[in-house]
């Protein structure tokens, strides 16, 4: 187990170092000069090279990189172009909503779609088989913004019960700060929640269709009992390999639902940031949003030992 | 003691106050939040939305009619050369930090937006200036190298705000000023808010006791947040075509007004074939305005056969230069050689105006046997590049959002390409011109030039749409500088 652990660690420091050298020469590529961008069409030249100056852009490529990743090792993500604060600061603001938010939607569609996927399979071809596969066509097609839309015009302009968007913050309590991330949750959920459902279900399918099983029943353990103590324990493997994979699924469609409904969160701060050229923030961002998806992954190969003793010891 | 039971006593009359006591707080949508809070050293429009005459204030103000108005300075004097501007300047202000307000405060500023390290994005602006004196704290005088008709105009813009030494550094993130509205916090992302300022120095004029500015970019959240009453006002909606809805709901005040910003589609005037002036002329002719602000903002925007505000007092209707004419259009093409048909391309950033714009002219150019092939671009950061910077294109369409800029088409190395001696001199002279007729009338005849040369096509106004609570009275309708300038707003009940 242990040298399991420490594999993985080594292969997940590399990748980020990778990842972050792409990350530096893909925005080096990228058209667009960040000082020109803040002054405008009627900035004149020496006013540009003073502020590109300001920014420390007029430095050789190689030095930045290095100061970039000397930095981050130092715990200091610069500061940003745009705001005039440390990176540091409008990122953990911005966690304070995409991660709560994130993990929300993470429990809504796990707790809707693992009940939901084994009573489907539990009878298959009844009625519960046939309801949840409806609901998980039409999860799977309607994406996450456009349900977004539709909760806002229903729930808030409507029925008045929800903000139509916007975050107070968790300064101002916990029960306005949760009312106003209900929603982009559920909506975020969903189409996740619809994946999720069906792998459930097609796993439990195949488990419940194993030769273990059928022993089981032969031995007389009842239908729920070698469901819960048989059948979903091993279905539940390649469940967790797709929870891993939606992730950072999770991450990147908050970028789409934090747009519609107005929340100040990380995605929004990207693609702003991106908008603005604000480079230094991009990198950043970039690189936590690879570095979550890097321990992420990380995380769901130790839980696959935990869940399945079979691979501690190939291990 | 005594200072908590007022507190407790102003707590209970906020709590009981009666229903019919109008509301003091405003909550102002906007579709973009500004980088920063200082209008001083960047370019972007949505920094002085938040902050020009609200948080801070300029010796003088543009007024919701593009005038000139006293605001620090009450009084001026121009010496008869046109190169002395003695300012006598307003009494008991004070910055918001508490530090007072006097005319070595002027001085800093003026010399901190001239300094060779200034990262001020209207620089121009400043740079007439010879020397700046101050013989009382009351007292300014500027000296000027060459006479500046447009002078004045400009000090009232938000790259000509007054900042103090004390607190500029910051003003990025902590910004201070002299305005009726002091900063009280920044949520990124999400809001700015501002509270009342208990030393305002005309502070009776004030009726609002909090404005909150709130960034809202999808156009569908914006209506949202407006029906659901989380945001009072959007002065510039982002979707003209939820704009009708509005104007058909009693609870709103729905106003299309103007902005400073002409959408043109500027052309490589040193590109062939766009070199030949009956080329460009064609394009123009080939083009039915009415129908392109139709299907590009709803119908909302007013026509402009050259680059001038129609908010501008000096602005003429030149539409009628070059009218929609498309057998005029294929006579013309076929002159310049081109009777045969013409392949051009066409730079469209993502804004919907322009994605939109770009699309119909492709149609109407077909009529005319061009083929305009769309190229997307993004703007800001890929369209200054290729566009603005390597001048590498055919034929772009963006916004001019600037108030008073027809000089950029006299600037050397603009992305236009263009070469107008006599367009040159007559800008040059116009901006020395003190006299008001007389600069006024230049600018008539600079705005000929521009409408007859076609260097590039002139298509309409960008509209303001504004949206607020029916019950809101003193916002501004147009906006003859980019603002929200809510100094005079409050609520009828």
């Amino acid at each position: 187990m242990l040298r399991l652990v420490l594999s993985r660690l080594v292969s997940l420091a590399v990748t980020l170092l990778f990842v972050s050298l792409a990350i530096f020469l893909i925005l080096e590529v990228l058209p667009g000069d960040p000082a020109a961008i803040m002054l405008g069409t009627a900035a004149r030249e020496d006013t540009l090279a003073a502020l590109r100056q300001e920014l420390g852009l007029d430095q050789p490529a190689l030095l930045r990189y290095l100061e970039w990743i000397g930095g981050i090792l130092h715990g200091d993500l610069g500061t940003s172009i745009t705001y005039k604060m440390p990176v540091s600061t409008l990122v953990a603001e911005r966690m304070a909503v995409t991660l709560p938010l994130s993990l929300l939607a993470i429990l809504i569609s796990t707790l809707l779609a693992l009940p939901l996927g084994v009573a489907a399979a539990a009878r298959r071809d009844g009625a519960v088989d046939r309801a949840v596969l409806v609901f998980s066509q039409l999860g799977v097609a309607v994406p996450n913004f456009w349900i977004g839309l539709i909760f806002i015009l229903f729930f808030s302009t409507w029925l008045g019960w929800f903000p139509a968007g916007g975050f107070p913050g968790w300064e101002n309590g916990v029960a306005p700060a949760l009312q106003a991330l209900l929603l982009p949750a559920v909506a975020l959920a969903l189409p996740q929640a619809a994946v999720l459902t069906r792998v459930t279900r097609s796993a439990t399918l195949e488990v419940i269709g194993a030769d273990f099983v059928r022993t089981a029943r032969a031995k007389g353990v009842d239908r729920s009992a070698t469901l819960r103590r048989h059948v979903v324990p091993n279905a539940l493997i390649p469940v967790t390999t797709i929870l891993g994979l939606q992730l950072s699924f999770f991450f990147g469609g908050a970028i789409l639902v934090e747009n519609v409904f107005n929340l100040p969160g990380l995605g929004r701060l990207a693609y702003q940031a991106l908008n603005q050229r604000d480079l230094v923030v991009i990198k950043d961002i970039v690189l936590i949003f690879s570095g979550l998806v890097i321990v992420v992954n990380f995380l769901v190969d130790i839980g696959y030992a935990i869940l399945d003793p079979r691979l501690r010891s190939r291990a | 003691m005594s200072k908590r039971f007022l507190a407790a006593a102003l707590l209970l009359s906020v709590s009981f106050a009666p229903a019919y006591a109008a509301k003091t707080s405003l909550v102002v949508g906007m579709p973009i939040e500004p980088p920063g809070l200082d209008p001083t050293v960047a370019a972007p429009v949505a920094i002085r939305e938040v902050t020009w005459a609200n948080l801070y204030e300029g010796l003088v103000r543009i007024d919701r009619n593009g005038k000139v108005q006293p605001l620090l300075a009450k009084s001026w004097e121009i010496s008869p050369d046109g190169l002395t501007y003695t300012f006598r300047l307003q009494e008991g202000v004070k910055f918001h930090d508490g530090t007072t307000f006097d005319s070595a405060d002027v001085k800093f500023a003026f010399d901190r937006a001239r300094a060779p390290t200034s990262t001020n994005a209207q620089k121009q602006i400043f740079a007439p200036i010879d020397a700046i004196e101050t013989p009382d704290p009351q007292t300014v005088v500027i000296k000027l190298k060459e006479t500046s008709g447009n002078f004045l105009y400009y000090l009232g813009w938000g790259d000509a705000v007054i900042v103090a030494p004390e607190t500029a550094e910051n003003n990025k993130a902590n910004p201070v000023g002299t305005g009726p509205f002091k900063f009280k916090s920044w949520t990124r992302g999400d809001r700015v808010e501002l509270t009342r300022n208990p030393d305002y120095w005309q502070k009776d004029k004030i009726k609002l006791d909090s404005v909150t500015f709130r960034f809202i970019s999808d156009a569908q959240a914006q209506v949202a947040a407006l029906r659901a009453g989380d945001v009072d006002a959007f002065p510039n909606l982002g979707a003209p075509e939820l704009f009708t809805e509005f104007q058909k709901d009693k609870r709103f005040s729905a106003v299309a007004g103007n902005t400073e910003g002409e959408i043109v589609a500027g052309m490589n005037n040193a590109k062939k074939p766009f070199d030949d002036v009956r080329v460009r002329r064609a394009l123009m002719h080939a083009i039915d305005r009415k129908a392109l602000i139709e299907g590009a903002y709803s119908g909302f925007g007013q026509p402009i056969g050259s680059f001038f505000s129609p908010n501008n007092p000096a602005f003429v209707d030149m539409t009628s230069v070059i009218p929609y004419d498309t057998a005029k259009a294929k006579a013309l093409l076929a002159e310049a050689g081109y009777g045969n048909g013409l392949s051009i391309t066409i730079k469209s950033p993502q804004m919907a105006y322009a994605s939109r714009s770009a699309e119909l002219i492709a149609a109407m150019l077909s009529e005319v046997g061009v083929d305009m092939k769309i190229i997307p671009t993004e703007f800001p950061a890929k369209w200054i590049e290729e566009v603005f910077k390597n001048k590498d294109y055919d034929v772009t369409i963006v916004a001019h959002t600037e108030p008073l800029d027809i000089d950029i088409f006299a600037r050397d190395n603009y992305y236009f390409n263009y070469k107008n001696d006599k367009f040159k001199a007559l800008i040059a002279e116009a901006a020395k011109t003190t006299d008001e007729k007389a600069r006024y009338a230049k600018y008539a005849e600079a705005q000929k030039i521009l409408a007859e040369d076609v260097p590039a096509l002139f298509l309409f106004q960008l509209p303001k749409l504004g949206v607020w609570n029916a019950k809101l009275k003193g916002m501004w309708e147009n906006s003859p500088v980019p603002a929200n300038d809510v100094t005079e707003v409050s609520w009828t009940e």
